[in-house]
């Protein structure tokens, strides 16, 4: 591609490093970087964590760890995925992009950008603090009451779970607030919503869940810390209290929290196959209009968790009908998907691999998702090995897939060098192989009556062959995954430059330097379609956007929203910590709110 | 997907049972045998569907990968046509396999038949107890029913979540606090069938298992006839007297019921206790051997029991073992 014209336009621009430099920052592209590696370190955690677990379950009856400190793998393992690596990938992504995407300098409250990583960074420690503070949470990622009271859970592990997601929800909250306003407002000239990328749709669908449905789960976990700090009964039976309140205020938030781990990766999804098959995006506003879709309908099928409860036929028969009713969407999501690919001239590059596989793995998490949407099949599969493979599917064969297409995709833009495509290659056959072997087993073992959240099982009951190699396919994912940490590390430090578009891509982000200016765009682009770089007219007004004309005005560095964050983690921890963590914290906080707020932007 | 279709009638095949005595595949029960319709339903579906978009993808890698010469793709934005036809095509799919559900979930959660035999299965940490309210008769671990006549169960729990759920019998239930969750069914095989708590209730969840006797209905009257009795009172100069005896003045009267000798409500009633097959949660086969080693240290064999180690010497223990082996 042309663009080295473009590039010599681009003045000289000197990045401040350093330790300072990266705590004060409120470029969202540092913001994306911190995010991304931090999350990353911690996926790295919840892997060793799910190693560990299935290490003690290669045979029956083992007692390679005990089951208490089996019980808070599991717990630490969802929960890490969950809020500590995928969604914050996700955020990852949202940062880095989203300015780039919309033709935009930065988002559009760079300091609360920068207090979200903050909160998050501090949130991510303090939950896992509880490993050498006297026990990790063992109650379950979805902490069932009343399992979660102090009668039955006397330790802190619930506390340390409880506080730790409410200080993680601070960060996904103003994250996401963050992005809408970002999205709505600070479209380049002529970028209507319709001509947005589907990335930037998914960014915008999962923002408006997070806003929704963290209120949920923040009261949720204010009623159980109400239960177990001050002696309150929302969830106590013996006080008359129905302990179903928590279910219901979890799944609310529980299932839109799965579309939250799914839509950005489905956006990542959809900018590479257009890329990689070298023709646009099949079915574009349909797959937009699916997304909202699914964002909607989201809300109306929490108690497909809970057809075990006992809600009564008319409740069951509801939930699976609106159940069945996401597959719909889903499907033309994925006909789309394919739809793109016919015709096409397909580059089968690491990115385009691990988009397939996406499709194909996700697709299976989606069919094994439909047996159980019909209640009376999901109640001899619910809480067995059958729905651990679903979510896998879904979650590993889905969201991480997709993240990895996009770490491979944008890798270039980020460091300005590309990745070494034999080694990713390797890397992404090795993982679609061991995700197999692992996770595919545990249809059968769940269908042959072995239930989840076991940290041992009896031996004469035919587990022990499948679970054998369930765990040999989890030993073989972590060289897959550390051949990635291997590629990344070198190519960063001495890949091939990448120059502006290696991909020849078709969105905003691949008209600018990589790694971009901080400003981005030396003159803000004007946009006329949905694929500016492949329109032989609007590529040439994109292009002309790497000219600086006079002053550009960033946001200067800020050190307050580090504090703020600082400040607000150590307040809310002195919940589990102490009024002596907990006043200087307030204290903290409230200093680098104030200072925040009337720190001059020049 | 096709090698799931390839496995299942070799998971179904008969010797299921014995290879995997805890399958949802082998159905014993009108309740399993009407979920597994639904499920073979399904599973066509499943086929039918994933087979179709795995040879898709196949076809689209061998015929558009990209090879030198090959043209220019043609920029097309979508069709209006197929976009209709594969958003009506997954909907009747799931009209077929919906009518199924609904009509199976209001026959299952029906009111139980009339003459059905009413049981309480009740969740404790961890172990469940099984109560017959009109045959004035209670267990522990080990459910009995006659083959052939419905039976009624009510899913309570004594502290936290639990759920009930014997597989070869049909789908699982909550054992809710301040709930009393309700299932029926009718099996149609006797046989033993093991089972086993499914909602995560802490730290020995996995230790909670339990097992269902389905016996013909002679076989079961006499069980309920040899439950009712009382237990006979060993000779007192016996190693099950003294066992006896050390039971009345030890710490077991408190949390044990033995009709006629202790009212403990705590953990299982051990009146019958000689009689069962498994022990400790379903953990152990009741053998003097491993009753000795439960006696010996409860919570290290089973983690957070609420029986503690009550220090008792081996002749203690063998006393013990004695007396409870002789409680038939």
């Amino acid at each position: 591609m042309a663009t080295t014209a473009a590039t010599l336009h681009a003045p000289a621009h000197a990045e401040p490093s350093g330790l300072w430099s990266w705590i004060t920052t409120v470029d969202h592209k540092r913001i994306g970087a911190l995010y991304g590696i931090t999350a990353f370190c911690f996926f790295l955690i919840g892997g060793f964590e799910a190693l560990l677990i299935r290490i003690q379950l290669i045979r029956p009856d083992n007692t390679f760890v005990s089951p208490d400190v089996y019980n808070q793998l599991f717990t630490m393992h969802a929960t890490t995925m969950i809020f500590l690596a995928v969604m914050p990938l996700s955020a990852s992504f949202f940062n880095f992009l989203i300015p780039l995407m919309i033709g935009a300098r930065d988002v559009a409250f760079p300091r609360l950008n920068a207090f979200s990583y903050w909160v998050f960074l501090f949130g991510a420690i303090f939950i896992n603090l509880s490993f050498v503070f006297g026990g990790a949470p063992d109650v379950g990622w979805f902490g069932y009451a009343n399992l979660t009271s102090k009668q039955f859970s006397p330790g802190h592990g619930v506390d340390f779970w409880a506080v730790g997601l409410q200080i993680l929800g601070v960060a996904s909250l103003a994250a996401a607030f963050n992005f809408i306003v970002t999205i709505l407002n600070l479209r380049a000239p002529g970028m209507r919503l319709m001509r947005m990328p589907v990335f930037v749709w998914m960014t915008l669908v999962t923002s408006f869940l997070i806003i929704l449905a963290f209120p949920v789960i923040t009261v949720a976990l204010i009623f159980l810390l109400f239960d177990r700090f001050i002696g309150t009964h929302f969830f106590i039976p013996s006080a008359g209290a129905d302990p179903l309140l928590w279910q219901h205020l979890f799944w609310l938030f529980g299932h839109p929290e799965v579309y939250i781990l799914i839509l950005p990766a489905m956006g990542i999804v959809s900018e590479v196959l257009p890329t990689f098959s070298r023709k646009p995006l099949f079915g574009y506003p349909v797959i937009v209009y699916s997304g909202i879709f699914i964002g909607f309908m989201g809300w109306g099928v929490w108690s497909h968790h809970m057809f075990s409860v006992g809600l009564g036929p008319l409740a069951d028969s509801f939930f699976a009908l609106s159940t069945m009713l996401i597959a719909i969407p889903t499907g033309v999501k994925i006909f789309n998907w394919l739809a793109t690919m016919w015709g096409g001239r397909l580059e089968l590059k690491t990115p385009m691999l691990f988009a397939i596989g996406f499709i194909i793995l996700f697709t299976m998490g989606g069919l094994s998702g439909f047996m159980h949407a019909s209640p009376p099949a999901d109640l001899q599969q619910t809480d067995t090995y059958f729905v651990v493979a679903h979510i896998h599917y879904v979650l590993f064969g889905g969201a991480i897939m997709g993240i990895f297409a996009g770490l491979y995709y944008w890798f270039p833009k980020m460091t300005g060098r590309m990745m070494n495509d034999r080694l990713g290659k390797v890397h992404f056959w090795l993982q679609l192989v061991a995700m197999n072997l692992t996770f595919f087993p545990m249809h059968f073992v769940g269908l042959l009556g072995m239930p989840r959240r076991v940290y041992t099982y009896g031996a004469n009951l035919g587990f022990n062959e499948m679970n054998f190699w369930s765990t040999i396919g989890a030993l073989l994912l972590a060289p897959a995954i550390l051949i990635f940490v291997y590629n990344w590390i070198t190519s960063w430090r001495s890949g091939p430059p990448a120059g502006n578009d290696p991909w020849g891509g078709a969105t905003l982000e691949w008209a600018i330097p990589s790694p971009p200016p901080s400003y981005n765009f030396g003159t803000i682009p004007e946009v006329h379609s949905l694929d500016p770089l492949w329109h032989k007219d609007s590529r040439e007004l994109v292009l002309a956007s790497n000219h600086v004309h006079g002053h550009i005005h960033m946001p200067p560095n800020s050190y307050w929203p580090f504090l703020g964050a600082l400040g607000m983690a150590m307040m809310m921890s002195g919940m589990v910590f102490g009024w002596f963590v907990g006043i200087p914290g307030l204290l903290l906080m409230l200093l680098g709110f104030y200072n925040w707020a009337f720190e001059p932007c020049h | 997907m096709w090698p799931v279709l390839a496995v299942l009638p070799a998971l179904a095949g008969c010797n299921t049972a014995r290879d995997f005595p805890q399958t949802t595949l082998d159905p014993k029960s009108d309740y399993a045998r009407a979920i597994q319709v639904l499920l073979e339903q399904q599973v066509f579906w499943v086929a039918v569907i994933f087979s179709f978009v795995l040879l898709a993808t196949l076809v689209i890698l061998v015929k558009f990968r990209a090879r030198p010469g090959s043209p220019e793709p043609k920029p097309i934005h979508g069709h209006t046509g197929l976009e209709i036809a594969w958003t009506i095509a997954p909907a009747v799919i799931l009209t077929l396999v919906a009518v199924p559900t609904v009509a199976t979930i209001y026959k299952t959660q029906a009111a139980p038949p009339a003459g059905s035999l009413h049981v309480r299965a009740i969740g404790h940490q961890w172990w469940w107890e099984f109560n017959y309210p009109d045959l004035g008769v209670t267990t522990g671990s080990e459910m009995h029913v006659p083959v052939g006549r419905p039976i009624a169960i009510d899913i309570e729990t004594a502290d936290v979540l639990h759920s009930f759920w014997f597989p070869a019998m049909g789908g699982k239930r909550d054992a809710i606090p301040g709930h009393v969750n309700h299932m029926f069914f009718t099996a149609d095989t006797t046989g033993t069938f093991p089972g086993q708590c499914v909602e995560f209730c802490g730290i020995s969840h996995a230790n909670m298992r339990m097992k269902l006797v389905v016996a013909k209905p002679n076989e079961f009257e006499a069980w309920v006839a040899g439950q009712k009795q009382g237990p006979a009172i060993p000779d007192s100069t016996s190693l099950a007297g003294a066992g006896h005896r050390l039971f009345t003045q030890s710490a077991c009267v408190a949390c044990h019921t033995i009709q006629g000798v202790s009212a403990g409500v705590i953990g299982p009633n051990l009146t019958h206790v000689g009689s069962r097959s498994i022990i400790a949660g379903g953990i152990y086969d009741n053998t003097p051997e491993m009753l000795e080693k439960w006696l010996e240290n409860p919570p290290g064999r089973k983690p957070g029991s609420l029986m503690p180690n009550l220090g008792l010497t081996h002749d203690q223990v063998t006393q013990l073992v004695a007396y409870l082996t002789s409680l038939k």
